[in-house]
């Protein structure tokens, strides 16, 4: 739930009335409801016509200057009606509103504030009310009790009080867990007091919009119930009229579409309040949607013949976000990279410099609205920059594979490791399901899983981060791809299985001839596993040299601060620079 | 696997047992005299007595209680007291009218829902705002003028389906696939929306998932990505509203079975409630809870298929 920060940033802009008007949506629904609600209280100095006043005589007249919107089958007014039969529309709606919002709220409040007996007692109650028949519970009441909106009224209020309960218990419990609730409590405040001035806050956006919704729905199964003839008999409301309506409806269609419109009118104007106010506390504007014409990118088609032979060779290439206020940020800026078969180069650098961007790119992965506004990768001849989907058919997971950072968020949490090893080959490679199985195990025993088997059956919840990188990379090798691109392969995993992971990638790279995209900020790695070393710094590469050549005599600036880093910390498998964005290493189950 | 269905089917046997417990309970305090109304007012004494103890109501309301469960329990749910017919009986003729509806409406939620939700949170722009005013309508307007505003366009006016009535399935197929098309399609228009929005959001934020990306650098397509593996883990949270919809349906398909004078379970429930026949009102109280639960189960076990995680919690 995103109530909390909504709410902080709530308190942090003050005036929620005053966003509230500027937004158009909301305000617009206001001035309805309130032009509404204001009719309806002046009805007996307005309306030209008494509540049950009317001449059998002037029995369905159309609409005319004296009755603007003509009369019924009693000569009524229907205009005069329906702003006498507006009080106790409204008036049935707002208890309805009281009855819900005062015992779903306080329940919820007190449910998410202090657990323990009161909370259980709580979602047990208001599971029961779930579960009951809301029809039956009203008519038995009727029954019981007779005829009588309010109590209608009253005991769609408690059926409708989960609504409210949910949304503040779920609020709460969360905003039970931020820590300026317990710097609150340790300052000496009393429980009343937080409740106030912090939880309250946080749970007041969500109030609202549900308070629009419950509004509506009162509104709406109030004249639902009306109109099946479960009101009031002695009552005139936008839900009797209907009533009254629907007998004469093919005769005297206007009779129904007047309390129609009106009952549309106030519930739609009650949900567009309800997106107003969301939009609101939530800051949440619509999503710019609009589909860009992206620039072409220009390959530069220069220095062609030292390009010959790579298996990967990219020239130039930028890649570029496009912000809000329509210029846009490069995140890459001209990245010259060259691989060929056989050879593991590393693109070293801190988090943040464009290094994973880069592998996205060639991927062709870019996550929207990012995109290559520039230079060219060419992959064995073809040209990968900014291409259609088409031209990447014959190639991602049979050519170029790719093994993420995150191993846990990588796999799809509902299929079994099973499923996501044999899908590609099945569909890729058009293998049978037999065959596909053999080939899974047999990856799986290649990266030193001990239980093949076992773990084809497992779910990824139910492995290990280790695992759950080896199976990435089994999935990533298992199309024995020209071109692995392994993005910080080992920074999610423990000392011990790093280098295992390690001495699989070079077995693999030695076995296979594949050539190896190593993104990692970790130079201890590239010391152990590189043949040329790139480094990265803000979107550029700054030096690039053999592996060795690098690590003694490196000619750039960052290239030796990066070095110096590795050296003071007295051991090439720790990362050299503090990472601020460096993912931390997952339990494995959680 | 099994201890999570077990747990389920527990849980939703304990609500199905309240909610049975309280509604005997309000349905008693609200009957009244059912002997005295029965036999009028100038039945004497000995006759409504006598009349009380044939039905049973001389008894305390516990013993009442366990009597009628002890029946249920044998397939027997009484006799009603006004009628005299077999509770059974009278609501097996009406239940698959309703339970139609029902039905039809969740299939065509769901097919539409999915559609739209998959087609906003994919293509979102013009897809988005359409839906969001479907989304508005949907809501805002109470489903019975969306009922006449269909039976006066596509009944009267085109008249390409019946205004009123229903033809069993057993009669004619296609007369009882018209009788419920305008019913079926005025129940969904309001209810789709919340199980759209949440596919549509559903949809938005697996696409952001890392395992996506992954999938494509597979070189799977996008169409097999979408729909074998977004769709599958964005169908959770839809399917739970799907089944909160269902159960919203068992009662909520009352008004519109009334403006189309459909002979389903709502018009005899009001009838029976109103009357005080208590036997009746158990018989439906207790069919609607059975559906409920069953609803509820299903759609938790749905839940659990599509998340394996889901089945630990």
């Amino acid at each position: 739930m995103t109530a909390p920060s909504a709410a902080a940033e709530t308190a942090a802009r003050p005036g929620l009335g005053t966003r509230l008007l500027r937004n158009p949506l909301a305000a617009g629904s206001s001035l309805v409801l309130a032009l509404v609600a204001l009719a309806v209280v002046l009805a007996p100095w307005i309306a030209p016509f008494g509540p049950n006043e009317g001449d059998i005589a002037d029995a369905h007249q159309s609409a005319s200057g004296s009755h603007w919107l003509g009369t019924n089958a009693i000569g009524g007014d229907i205009y005069s009606n329906l702003l006498h039969a507006g009080r106790y529309s409204l008036t049935g709606a707002a208890l309805t509103l009281a009855v819900a919002s005062v015992l779903g709220i306080t329940a919820g409040l007190l449910a998410g504030y202090f657990r323990g007996w009161f909370e259980n007692a709580a979602t047990a109650v208001i599971g029961l009310l779930l579960a009951l028949p809301g029809m039956i519970v009203l008519l038995a009441a009727r029954a019981a009790f007779g005829p009588s909106l309010w109590t209608s009224m009253t005991i769609v209020g408690i059926l409708a009080a989960p609504a409210y309960f949910w949304v503040v218990h779920a609020s709460v419990s969360a905003v039970r867990r931020e820590p300026y609730i317990d710097a609150a409590r340790v300052s000496g405040l009393s429980d009343p007091r937080i409740i106030r001035r912090h939880v309250l806050a946080a749970v007041r956006g969500p109030i609202f919009i549900q308070t629009a919704a419950v509004a509506g729905a009162a509104i709406g199964v109030q004249a639902g119930l009306e109109f099946i003839g479960l009101g009031d008999p002695n009552m005139v409301t936008w839900g009797t009229m209907l009533n009254d309506g629907f007998k004469d409806l093919y005769a005297h269609p206007m009779l129904m579409i007047w309390p129609s419109l009106m009952v549309s009118t106030v519930c739609v104007a009650f949900t567009l309040l309800g997106i107003g106010l969301r939009d609101t506390t939530e800051g949440a504007a619509a999503p710019r949607t609009r589909r860009r014409k992206r620039p072409t990118p220009s390959p530069t088609a220069a220095r062609t013949a030292d390009r010959d032979g790579a298996l990967l060779s990219v020239r130039g290439l930028r890649i570029g976000y496009p912000q809000p206020d329509g210029t846009v940020t490069e995140v890459v800026r001209g990245v010259d990279l060259d691989i060929a078969r056989g050879q593991v180069h590393g693109l070293v650098g801190e988090s943040g410099s464009g290094k994973t961007q880069t592998a996205f790119a060639v991927l062709g992965v870019l996550p929207e609205p990012g995109h290559i506004t520039g230079g060219s990768v060419l992959f064995d001849g073809t040209e990968l920059a900014d291409a259609h989907e088409r031209t990447y058919a014959p190639l991602r997971g049979l050519r170029i594979a790719y093994v993420p950072q995150e191993p846990m968020s990588n796999l799809d949490p509902a299929f079994t490791i099973g499923y996501q090893l044999a899908e590609p080959l099945r569909r890729r490679m058009g293998m049978s399901r037999a065959q596909a199985r053999t080939r899974a195990l047999e990856l799986l025993d290649r990266v030193g899983i001990a239980d093949p088997e076992g773990t084809l059956r497992r779910y990824p919840h139910e492995i290990s981060g280790g695992m759950a990188q080896r199976v990435l990379i089994a999935a990533a090798v298992a199309c024995d791809p020209d071109l692995l691109i392994a993005d910080e392969p080992t920074t999610a995993l423990d000392v011990t299985v790093q280098a295992e992971v390690l001495d699989l990638l070079r077995d693999l790279r030695a076995e296979r001839g594949m050539g190896v995209l190593l993104v990692t900020h970790n130079l201890g790695v590239v010391a152990d596993l590189c043949d040329h070393v790139s480094v990265m710094r803000a979107g550029e590469i700054v030096e690039s040299a053999p592996a060795a050549r690098l690590f003694d005599a490196p000619q750039h600036a960052y290239t030796r601060e990066l070095l110096a880093a590795v050296v003071d910390d007295e051991g090439p498998a720790r990362p050299p620079l503090s990472t601020p964005n460096e993912p931390v290493p997952r339990e494995a189950a959680e | 696997m099994l201890s999570y269905r077990l747990r389920r089917t527990l849980s939703g046997l304990r609500q199905l047992a309240a909610a049975t417990v309280v509604s005997f309970l309000l349905l008693y305090a609200a009957s009244g005299d059912v002997a005295r109304n029965l036999m009028g007012e100038s039945a004497t004494r000995e006759q409504v007595d006598q009349k009380a103890a044939q039905l049973g109501v001389d008894q305390p309301v516990w013993t009442q209680f366990a009597d009628w469960l002890g029946g249920a329990f044998q397939g027997d749910l009484g006799r009603s007291w006004f009628t005299g017919q077999e509770v059974t009986e009278a609501i097996g003729i009406r239940f698959p009218v309703t339970l139609s509806l029902i039905v039809g409406t969740t299939v065509l939620t769901a097919l539409l829902s999915a559609v739209l939700g998959v087609w906003a949170g994919t293509r979102r722009g013009g897809a988005d705002r359409f839906v969001q005013v479907l989304s508005v309508l949907g809501v805002a307007l109470p489903g019975f003028v969306v009922a006449l505003v269909l039976v006066t366009q596509f009944a009267i006016r085109l008249e390409w389906f019946p205004a009123t009535g229903y033809t069993p399935v057993e009669v004619s197929f296609t007369g009882w696939l018209k009788s419920i098309t305008l019913p079926v399609v005025a129940l969904t228009f309001g209810g789709m929306v919340f199980v759209t929005q949440q596919l549509r959001g559903a949809v938005i934020d697996t696409l952001r998932q890392d395992w996506v990306r992954t999938l494509r650098t597979r070189g799977l397509s996008s169409r097999r990505i979408l729909f074998v593996h977004v769709l599958r883990s964005a169908a959770g949270p839809a399917v739970s509203v799907l089944g909160l919809h269902f159960i919203g349906l068992v009662g909520g398909a009352v008004i519109i079975e009334q403006v189309f004078t459909l002979p389903g379970l709502g018009q005899y429930t009001i009838g029976a409630t109103a009357s005080g026949d208590l036997p009746v009102v158990m018989g439906i109280v207790l069919l609607t809870a059975v559906v409920v639960f069953a609803a509820n189960l299903a759609t938790d076990l749905a839940v659990g298929w599509l998340n394996p995680k889901a089945r630990r919690s």
